[in-house]
């Protein structure tokens, strides 16, 4: 079981528990303003983009290399950013604290 | 070859010199090809403009049959913004359980209608009608009304070779016209009454408006949607395994709805009129300011430098970069509803249908100069087999 703290654009924080999964489909589940995942996870669409606490990078790592293409034409983007049905749910997640972009 | 395998006729251009290039109408167009350039032009509305002459971006050219700007289609950030947060909860509503149960409903009354036919032509007995009645629900107009589009046919849109034919189209703005009068004078909770009854930076939409985001809302979710239905029919047709598949892994759905998007890409491409003398993909091809650039999804979609194994459809692809939806600002607003409709569509079909036979089809192939691209069927008559 991992626990995952999603803080929105409105600074609401919401702290969430799950032990598989995409982290998209986690937010998308619990009505996490801001991640909508219209593509349902494939890496189409940039709906589910998060900056992740710089402190815990180590637990997400970096984004992909198509996973960075899509992100480099994101004008919220930055070097901590993640889109997050492309982060899969594992223990080493426990604690990771990620804002959400939009 | 088989009907439902649509070859991808950009390969070599697209490898050699990352663009294509065709003539409409005497407005030239530099077709650009790569997935990445793509995104980057698409991304890059203040050189590549979309606010151009109305009808200009569209290829065919719609200058000469059109004075409407479609909205928000036409139109540039930051005003595009403005008009984007007016419109996009609205068409997030198929998202909504209720929504999506009159979908179902719709869609699984068709199929169990055409399972008792011999021959259905999928074109005009099976995608219009589906298309039609679920614009209903996008409208929240009553579902008889579907009857009136139907009663159109296909062509009402639907452009033939080059030359676009202004008398069909009036049809639609004639019609369009005289549904916003009847929201003026009635007003519901329908998207004509809701448009009118919408403020942007502190006043009211005018009927103009309203007409160019109406227009767009037809003509943007007809040929597009009958090609998804259509192809993913004849698709299922030549491979019965993909729809017994999806019955045991129903979780693959919604890939296997991207993968189909992807490989059919309804909306070939679309066009950008650039503001300055620029220069486009890694080749640099100069692009003179006031011509045409196309962002082509339907090359972008079978990069090889991307997608593996790029012309099959892997029904389960995981990581699908497609573009069939556009790319950044203008990223298709009735993307929720169509896939809400291929997800019931497939959900519905592996359920029901045990097989389908392809009796006869005639390919529509899309003149774009340089290549000609197969992008649905004029017609397609088939046999559904109930499992
Ligand atoms: C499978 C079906 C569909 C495909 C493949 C598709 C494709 C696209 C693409 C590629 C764009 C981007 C155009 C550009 O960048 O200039 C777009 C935009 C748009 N589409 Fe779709 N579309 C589909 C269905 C629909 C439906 C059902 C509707 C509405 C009923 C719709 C309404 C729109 C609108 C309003 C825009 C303009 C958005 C903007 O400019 O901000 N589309 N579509
Ligand atoms: S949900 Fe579409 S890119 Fe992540």
């Amino acid at each position: 079981m991992a626990k995952i703290i999603f803080i929105t654009s409105d600074s609401e924080k919401v702290e969430l528990e799950a032990d598989s999964g995409s982290v998209m489909e986690l937010a998308v589940q619990n009505g996490v303003q801001g991640i909508d995942g219209d593509c349902g996870g494939v890496c189409s669409c940039a709906t589910c983009h998060v900056h992740v606490a710089p402190e815990h990078f180590d637990k997400t790592g970096p984004a992909s290399e198509i996973e960075q293409d899509m992100l480099e034409l994101d004008d919220d983007a930055n070097e901590y950013s993640r889109l997050c049905c492309q982060i899969e749910v594992t223990d080493a997640l426990d604690g990771v604290v990620l804002h959400v972009a939009k | 070859m088989k009907k439902s395998e649509f070859s991808d006729p950009f390969e070599q251009a697209r490898n050699e010199q990352g663009i294509g290039h065709m003539n409409d109408q005497d407005d030239p167009v530099t077709m650009v090809l790569g997935l990445k350039d793509v995104r980057k032009c698409a991304h890059n509305w203040k050189t590549f403009q979309s606010g151009a002459k109305p009808g200009r971006i569209v290829v065919p050219s719609e200058v000469n049959i059109r004075d409407t700007r479609q909205i928000p289609f036409e139109v540039d950030p930051p005003e595009h913004g403005d008009y984007r947060a007016i419109v996009e909860p609205w068409f997030k509503r198929p998202l909504e359980d209720e929504y999506r149960a009159k979908l179902r409903t719709q869609i699984e009354s068709l199929v169990d209608e055409v399972l008792t036919k011999d021959d259905i032509e999928v074109v005009g007995e099976f995608s219009l009608k589906l298309q039609s009645r679920a614009l209903t629900l996008l409208l929240n107009i009553p579902y008889e009304e579907s009857e009136v589009w139907i009663g159109w046919g296909t062509h009402v849109f639907r452009s033939e070779g080059v030359a676009l034919d202004g008398d069909k189209a009036a049809i639609l703005y004639d019609y369009i016209d005289e549904q916003i009068d009847r929201a003026q004078a009635n007003p519901g909770d329908d998207l004509y009454s809701v448009l009118l009854n919408s403020e942007i930076n502190g006043r009211k939409l005018s009927k103009e408006e309203v007409k160019g985001v109406m227009i767009l809302t037809f003509a943007g979710g007809r040929d597009t949607v009958i090609n998804a239905v259509t192809n993913s029919i004849a698709y299922f047709a030549e491979h019965p395994q993909a729809l017994s598949r999806l019955r045991d892994e129903p979780e693959i759905t919604n890939r296997a709805v991207e993968e189909l998007i992807r490989y059919f890409s309804p909306l070939t491409h679309m066009g950008r009129v650039a503001t300055e003398d620029t220069k486009v993909c890694p080749h640099g091809h100069d692009v003179k300011a006031d011509s045409r650039i196309s962002l082509c999804w339907a090359s972008a979609n079978r990069d090889e430098k991307v997608f593996e194994n790029p012309n099959e459809v892997v029904l389960d692809r995981k990581v699908n970069p497609h573009v069939a939806f556009g790319f950044s600002h203008h990223n298709c607003l009735g993307a929720t509803h169509a896939r809400q409709i291929m997800h019931i569509l497939l959900e519905t079909l592996a359920a029901k249908v045990g097989s389908i036979e392809i009796l006869d089809a005639k390919e529509n192939i899309e003149d774009l100069d340089q290549f000609k691209r197969k992008v649905g069927f004029d017609s397609i008559n088939v046999k559904f087999n109930p499992r």
